[in-house]
């Protein structure tokens, strides 16, 4: 099937119009026009204005290919991995509005502080905790064994922050865990090796846990590695509800 | 709040859910029974009046909602007005009561 961004006989317009958030808490945007490339990328747009119009743009980026979870920004108001979206995909009126992720302190234009993001992880046990030595044999995970299904649908976690910067419930309850640190711990909890839980559990429990889920699904709806937290969280809470019945919480 | 408590409500929250589910529909259900068949409050009472299933699915409906009412209400407080603590705590369990009151005593009403 034929995209826009695919298209040899689509003619693409000269430029693009891109408002860029400048500055921190107190910035502005600012509008510039980027010349438009066939499969051109948002990433590829932000770098044209640092390396041709105005070299004290700051952002942030690494691998380019969708690996590192560098450089997610809201583009049109969506939170996105901006090195594999298109400009096709996602430009209205040929044009775009590049900001900073949502949730986040801001540092400079599209740089925000993921300090509080990894923290919250942290919060969350997102560690895994073994119990065996180099003495020990190998263990056996079954890679259709239902956990190890669980940890396959949870595990390509890129810590890109979209999910977190999409999600309303870190908006309105600062404390919130998010969807990342929670589907982090989802797939330790499915981990069979690791001796954490009843520790993470009880982490992960409560008003600024999964608890305070809404199950909106904006992380579901936006994550760019198609994981679904909200499965994670929900299956957080059947695995607290069990362990809070066994008195384990 | 210790954790535990707060996972005991938000159980809490989603149980009465299930039982008002089934509540709202009977009690929907008998209000267009009423309706349509042009029952009397005198009607009415004369079914209720010393009839213990009625009574026990009223104080049942009341229960749930005095339940689930509050609880809700104390995420909406905590999330639009960051109103959070003992204090707001407090507050949704006093409303809580009034609410497990009001109702029994208008389950009672209609029974006695």
């Amino acid at each position: 099937m034929s995209t826009p961004h695919s298209s040899p006989l689509t003619p693409l317009p000269r430029t693009l119009t891109v408002r860029v958030w400048r500055g921190a808490e107190a910035g502005e945007f600012v509008a510039y026009d980027v010349p438009r490339q066939a499969s051109q990328t948002v990433l590829d747009v932000v770098t044209h204005i640092q390396r041709n119009i105005d070299p004290t743009l700051s952002y942030r980026f690494a691998c380019r290919v969708g690996m590192c979870g560098s450089c997610a920004m809201n583009v049109n108001g969506k939170a996105r991995w901006t090195c594999r979206t298109h400009v096709a995909d996602v430009a209205v009126d040929n044009a775009l509005e590049i900001a900073p992720l949502r949730n986040l302190p801001m540092v400079k234009d599209l740089v925000t502080d993921m300090a509080p993001f990894f923290d919250k992880m942290a919060r969350a046990k997102s560690n895994f905790k073994g119990a065996a030595t180099r003495a020990d044999e190998f263990a056996r995970v079954m890679p259709d064994s239902p956990q190890r299904r669980e940890v396959d649908a949870a595990i390509e976690c890129i810590g890109c922050g979209v999910c977190y910067s999409a999600c309303d419930v870190v908006t309105w309850n600062p404390e919130y865990l998010g969807p990342a640190a929670l589907n982090r711990a989802w797939t330790l909890v499915n981990d069979v090796r690791d001796v954490g839980n009843q520790e993470r559990l009880a982490a992960v429990a409560g008003d600024a846990g999964c608890h305070a889920c809404h199950t909106q699904m904006s992380c579901t709806e936006r994550c760019p590695k198609h994981i679904s937290p909200t499965a994670g969280i929900a299956g957080l809470k059947r695995a607290i509800a069990v362990a809070a019945l066994k008195g384990m919480l | 709040m210790s954790v535990r408590a707060q996972v005991l409500l938000w159980s809490l929250q989603r149980l009465s859910a299930a039982v008002l589910a089934v509540c709202v529909v009977a009690h929907l259900a008998t209000m267009i029974y009423a309706v349509r068949h042009g029952l009397s409050a005198a009607d009415i009472l004369g079914r209720t009046r010393g009839n213990y299933a009625w009574l026990a699915f009223y104080v049942t409906f009341v229960a749930a909602v005095a339940i689930h009412a509050p609880i809700g209400l104390r995420t909406i407080l905590g999330e639009t007005l960051g109103w959070r603590g003992t204090l707001a705590d407090l507050v949704v369990l006093a409303l809580g009561v009034v609410l497990a009151l009001w109702g029994w005593r208008a389950a009672y009403a209609v029974f006695a």
